[in-house]
Order: C-alpha cells, then structure tokens, then sequence
C-alpha cells in the first residue's frame, strides 16, 4: 500500500525509535505538519527560532546517546539551522536534521524560500542527502541515522522536497544497512594495544588525556578499570568531562587553555600520554611544539584522520574507544602477570608525589569577597546543592569554563556545552533537549548574558512544553572573556564589550511565564539557588557577578601550556602576553 | 605538524559512489582544508556504479596523509590509492592549437612526429594537435611548440593506474601500503 512522502517520513522516524523532534513548520514542510497531525507515537516541540531546533536536538543526543531529531523548513529556515550541524559537527554529536525544500521541478530556480541546502550544509555535516523520489525515503533515512550514530558520530542532513512529500509511493525499509563506502573500524590493533600496553606499564610519568571520544562511546567504566589497574592519573578534555569522577584522587581536572596548573604540569611532563578519544585541539595543546615534548603518545580514536593530525602519534590505535579499553586493559592483566613493572611502580611514587606537590603549590581557586558576587562561587554552590549529580548545560565564555572548572563531575552524559565551535546561544535550548529527554531530572543551564540573550526566545518554549530548565546567569554587565583578553592581551583597550542597557532579566522571565529570581550579594545565592531548584518549570536566576573576575589559569592562544598566567597578571606581564599576540 | 620530507606531487587514485554532489565533496574537501588540486580527473568505471579520480596533489607527507585520510572519511568514497611510489603508469591528453605559418608548418610536423602526436584539425594559418604521454613527454612537447606559437591549449588532466598483476579485481581491492608502523587499519580503509 502506498502512503505519501511526508507519512511515510513520520513513519521511518517512529520504526528508528524517535520519540521526539524538535522543529517548526513552514510552507516546505507543511505536508509533513498535516501528516504529523493526527499520527501517533511522535512528541514534536515547537521551538522558536530553527537554531534552537538543532541545539534541542544536540541536547537530547548527548545526554541520552540516541540520535537527536530536527524538522524545519527551506531556504532560512535551513540556513538558520546551519550553526547548530557546524556545532555537532565538530564535537561529534548525533543529530539528523530534516529540511523541506522547493518542489523537485522548481530546485534552481531561484523559488520562494529556496536555498542550495545540500550546497551548504555539505561542509557542516558528516554526510547528507537530498530524496528525489518518494521510494528512496526509507533507505536514506536508514542510511542517515545509520551514518549519524556510527564511527564517529555526526550530523547527517536530509533535504526533502515538497513534492517528494506530497506523491504516494511504495515504503521500501531495508532491515539492515549495508554501505561499501562506509565501514568504520570498531576493533583496534591486537598488536597496537599490546605495545600500548607494555608501554603504559613501563612508564614513569604516565597519563590519560580522556576527551569526549569516551562519553559518546560510553566507555567510562572501561576507562576507570584501566585507571583502577595502572593507577595512573587522568585530565579530562571539556568535552571528555564527565568520563572519570574528579572527586577521585587520580583526576588531574581539565587540562589545556584554562585547565589546572596540575594537569597541564603533569601532560608537560609526562613520559607516557595516552590520549582517549581526543583530538589534540589546540586549546589542549598550546603551542604544538611545546606540547608533552618527552612523552611517548598512544593515541586511541574511530576517526583515524584526528590521528597524527595535529601531533605525532608514536602508537596509533583506531577503533571504538569502549572496545579497545576493554582490550586494553585484559592486555595489561596479561603484562601484569609477568611483573614486569615493579621497577616502574617504585618509580611512579615519586610521580604521584611530585602531581600532589603540583595540587598542593596550585589548586584552583579564587578570592573571596563579602560584598561582590564571585562567579566561581556560583559555581561550587550549584556543585555542592546538586551533588554533582545534575544536567548541566553551559552557553559560550568565562561561565562556560568556571562551569568546567569548578563543577565536580561524576558522571558521564550530564554534561552539555559547545567545545568545538564555541557557539554562544547553544545553552537554554540545547537545556531544553535534556529537559525534554530527562523530564524527571534536575538540568542547569550556566549562562552569560550575553549568551543567553543570543537565544533567550525559547523561554517560551520551555514555558509552553513545561521544560523546566533552571537558567543560572553569571550576569557581568558584558562580554566578560572579550573584556578579559582585551585587558590583558590588547592592553585595556576595552572595545564593545560593555552593555549599556540589558533587559530586566527577572521581568524577562516573568514575561515568558517564567518563575524570575534576582541575586546581588553574596548571601543570597544559596537562598536564590535552592529556590529555583525547588520551583516547578522554567525558572531563570539572575545573578550579579564581579565583573572583573577573569578565568585562571589561562594560557594566552599560541603559548606553551607551561606558560599559564595564574592570577591577575601586573603590567610587565600583560607586556609580555600582549606583544606574544599582537607583536606590539 | 612538524615537516618530514619536502613536498612532492602525488598522484592518488580515488574509487567513489557515481551519485550526485560527489565531485563537491571532493572538491569542497580540498579548498576546506587549504589543500592544492593540481589536476583532477573523473570518468566511470566498468561498474557503472563506481567512478573513479585521479587527483594529482602536492604536499609533505604529512599534508598526504591527511589528504588520504580525509578522503576516505567521506561517506561517499570506497578507496583510496597514493600511487605514487607504487609501479603505476600515467598519461594525460592534450590538445594544442598551434600557428601554422608557411614559414614553421614543416617544422610542426616534425616535432608532432617526433612526439607521435596526431594532427586533428588543419587550416591555412594552425594545426590542432593530439597528443598523450606522461607529464616530462608532454611538458619537452610544449618546450619545442612554445617558440612556434601555440595560440591555446587544453589537458585532460593525469589519468592513472598501477601496473602488472596488481589490476587484478582481487589484488586491487587491498591497500598496498601500511601507514602505521604496525597497524594496517591506521588508514581507516573500507574494505
């Protein structure tokens, strides 16, 4: 029997185990709205501007490991959504994003609302497609959320036109996809691993560089029996954060630009990196050549172009980083019998006691003040009042890496911000994917104010759909990172940075239907904070921050990462970063 | 990435799916990433399914890995070939329109001749020339047109492929050379 186009897309998304989409309607799309309006089994939330689909969409991914769904429309609608497959993209996240485009007759023409979507989107995702006949439905969308969810996962684009959605044909539903150009390896080297193995054992000064390789292929359990064998200590990456309980002693924090003196000590040093699921991004690395220059690298990764990409690799591994853990670790019990690494094990002392000095000399840390806000205060409390245990979603700045830095992480899949891109916004709708995924769970979404009104519009959505996401604003009056550089990088020439007037954030709130609550001085954040946490739905804190709080350590772009400013650097200092960066 | 080796061309064989938007992907991969194209062929394959590309790239090694690697990571592409450094053999076409005055016309045969070029177009004043060959054939060719006058000229590009036994179906399924110091799948190829 035939059904038509649009159906039959409801229909293959339903059989792929969708629950959700995130999307809003426009001409294109229409037989798509019509289909959906008396179909069953499919839960759609309006979002209010398409970006914030794509981000719902992310958010909903990342926490539950399923492929986030999209729908929206031609032309801007499309070109709207670009920003968010950009994102997920390059922090490889699952999404498959469906847009209409003109009728198959009208493509080239230059028709209403008409964009080249698969032109566009074919730099921002891992693969797409655009169906000219209604029969290839079925395979594509198999083929879409095959490619999304696989290897390294991605964003996949499916670009339907109207009449392909309107015309009646055959569902063709492969049972299983079979691609000759796509096969990703999933087992590593038996031979790799060994020698990382030997390696690892023989080791001095060993340690793990997790990234978010490890969270998408839920490998950290596998990565805490590894560490619970070697003992060897573990820096997170901010996508990998999450992957190793940082109240665990082993864990060195994040490492890179703004990470812990101890963890960009212990990489500096190290004789042995073992690199999980990461990708040497050059806010881990700093200055590449300076980078862990004594240290043998093994390199765990799906995508065998991040190996040796940026650094070389002594002991490259590509595959799954769940399985080869896995594979790991027997082969280090198997190393282990013969004892080799007694030696090394007596070595390794004096390294755990040299990363506690390190701990001890510099832990993270900030002054406190009675009658200013401290953002990194904000933080803790969030971390202490939630156990650790709560969703947290951050949008892009100097909040984004208090959150990394001060929230203590315990479990993978809680954790949503935009690594890679670094796409201001992405907080309260990407919250609102985890609230619509986790409707029983506790979602924070840390936010600047100048990344929250980026996408502050979906207040609305979260009030009509009951998302109750808790909005946590570290408000300084400002774009804080942009004043933080220019203070210290380009010599206090302040420039665009400061906002004049804001909206009334607690009015704001109030408008959308949303509970608003303001805090000022340093008493009222617990109080402010356990209010919104206990107040059913959407709930938005606005909190006044010390403007002039920057985000330590930082290593200033293109410098080594044993080059960290620690704390509010003098004149002859911020010289010295300036003419590193600007030559003046 | 630190430099090992200076840059060379490389010519590298590239099997994809015959679907729409293919030769974009490859393309938008090259001008992303801040890689030359130097020549870039397509044509079908006996599988009508399956194109294949002869891309003709300078770089380091490393520049080549990377190029290798990105290409293998589009969804599109089922194998990837640098054979370079393998027993392979190369030609490309051209085609020269050349003055043919009354004064060198005798002279053009000649060097036509010398080179087994083919004359496919006469008038009073030019020639077109056909000629194939490998990149020196072709360039020495042109050498000793140039001071004749060669009003236009057009080249297909490199086309290639690895000798012998190899070009058997079975043989040339099999990536040739390992990339990892142990590991055959460093590459990530399909098959």
């Amino acid at each position: 029997m035939g059904m038509s186009g649009a159906r039959m897309v409801l229909e293959c998304l339903k059989r792929e185990g969708v629950d959700t989409i995130f999307g809003l309607p426009g001409g294109a799309v229409l037989p798509i709205y019509d289909a959906l309006y008396d179909f069953e089994g499919l839960r759609h939330i309006l979002v209010r501007q398409e970006a914030a689909a794509g981000h719902a969409a992310e958010g909903y991914a990342r926490t539950t490991g399923k492929v986030g769904v999209c729908l929206v429309t031609s032309g801007p609608a499309a070109t709207n959504l670009v920003t968010a497959l950009q994102d997920a993209l390059m922090d490889s996240i699952p999404i498959v994003a469906f847009t209409g485009q003109v009728p198959t007759h009208l493509i080239g023409n230059d028709a209403f609302q008409e964009a080249d979507n698969v032109g566009i989107t074919r730099p921002c995702t891992k693969h797409n497609f655009l169906v000219k006949d209604g029969r290839d439905l079925g395979p594509i969308i198999r083929e879409a959320f095959h490619i999304a969810s696989t290897g390294r996962p991605g964003p996949v684009h499916v670009d339907l036109p109207k009449d392909v959605l309107v015309k009646e044909a055959e569902l063709v539903w492969p049972e299983k996809v079979h691609m000759r150009s796509y096969n990703p390896t999933y087992e590593g080297h038996p031979g790799q691993i060994k020698r990382a193995a030997k390696l690892l054992l023989r080791a001095r000064r060993p340690v793990v560089y997790a990234g978010g390789g490890v969270i998408a292929s839920d490998a950290s359990e596998e990565l805490r029996a590894l560490i619970e064998l070697t003992q060897i200590p573990v820096t997170q990456t901010l996508m990998g954060l999450g992957a190793f309980p940082m109240e665990d002693p082993l864990s060195l924090d994040m490492l890179g630009m703004h990470g812990s003196y101890y963890a960009n000590m212990a990489v500096h040093h190290s004789d042995v990196l073992l690199a999980v699921g990461a990708r040497f991004d050059d806010r881990v690395t700093g200055r590449v050549d300076a980078f862990a220059p004594n240290a043998e690298i093994i390199h765990i990764d799906i995508d065998p172009s991040s190996i040796s990409k940026n650094i070389k690799v002594d002991v490259p591994i590509v595959g799954d980083c769940r399985r080869v853990l896995k594979a790991l670790v027997a082969a280090v019990r198997e190393e282990l019998r013969g004892d080799v690494a007694s030696l090394a094990r007596e070595a390794r002392k004096q390294w755990a006691a040299q990363i506690a000095e390190w701990k001890r000399k510099c832990p993270l840390g900030f002054e406190w003040d009675d009658e200013v806000i401290k953002p990194q205060h904000v933080i803790q409390e969030i971390s202490t009042l939630t156990h650790g245990e709560a969703m947290i979603v951050t949008g892009v700045g100097q909040h984004q890496m208090w959150a990394a830095q001060y929230y203590r992480f315990k479990h993978p899949r809680r954790w949503c911000t935009s690594g890679g891109l670094g796409t201001m916004g992405y907080g309260l709708p990407t919250a609102m994917g985890v609230a619509a995924a986790w409707p029983d769970r506790l979602v924070v979404n840390i936010d600047g104010d100048g990344s929250f009104q980026m996408n502050s519009q979906e207040l609305a959505t979260c009030f009509e759909n009951n998302l109750a996401v808790k909005t946590v604003i570290l408000n300084n009056r400002g774009h804080g990172m942009v004043r933080q550089w220019q203070d210290i990088i380009y010599k206090g020439r302040f420039c665009a940075i400061d906002f004049g007037p804001s909206p009334d954030f607690v009015k704001l709130a109030d408008a959308y239907g949303c509970t608003g609550i303001r805090a000022t001085r340093p008493s009222e954040v617990v109080p402010a904070l356990e209010k919104a946490f206990a107040t059913p739905g959407p709930v938005l804190v606005d909190v006044w921050v010390d403007k002039w709080e920057f985000v330590f350590p930082m290593v200033p772009a293109g410098g080594a990462n044993t080059e960290m400013i620690l704390e509010k650097p003098g004149r002859a200092a911020k010289d010295k970063a300036a003419k590193a960066q600007t030559g003046f | 990435m630190q430099n090992g080796g200076g840059p060379r061309k490389h010519t590298i064989g590239v099997h994809v799916e015959n679907k729409f938007g293919v030769l974009s992907r490859v393309a938008g991969l090259f001008s992303a990433r801040g890689y030359n194209i130097e020549s870039l062929s397509v044509g079908e394959t006996l599988d009508p399914t399956v194109s294949r590309m002869t891309l003709v790239v300078r770089g380091d090694e490393f520049v080549i890995e990377q190029v290798t690697k990105q290409l293998h990571k589009l969804v599109d592409v089922i194998k990837v070939t640098d054979l370079t450094d393998e027993s392979h053999v190369e030609r490309e076409l051209v085609l020269i329109r050349v003055n043919a005055e009354p004064q060198n016309r005798a002279e053009v045969l000649r060097v036509a001749d010398i080179f087994r070029a083919k004359v496919v177009d006469v008038t009073p004043v030019s020639y077109v020339l056909e000629a194939t060959g490998d990149e020196g054939k072709l360039e020495a060719l042109l050498e000793l047109l140039r001071p004749l006058g060669v009003q236009e000229l057009v080249r297909t590009g490199k086309v290639a492929i690895a000798r012998g036994p190899k070009t058997r179906v079975k043989r040339a399924e099999v990536p040739r050379r390992a990339r990892g110091p142990e590991d055959p799948t460093v590459v990530g190829f399909a098959d």
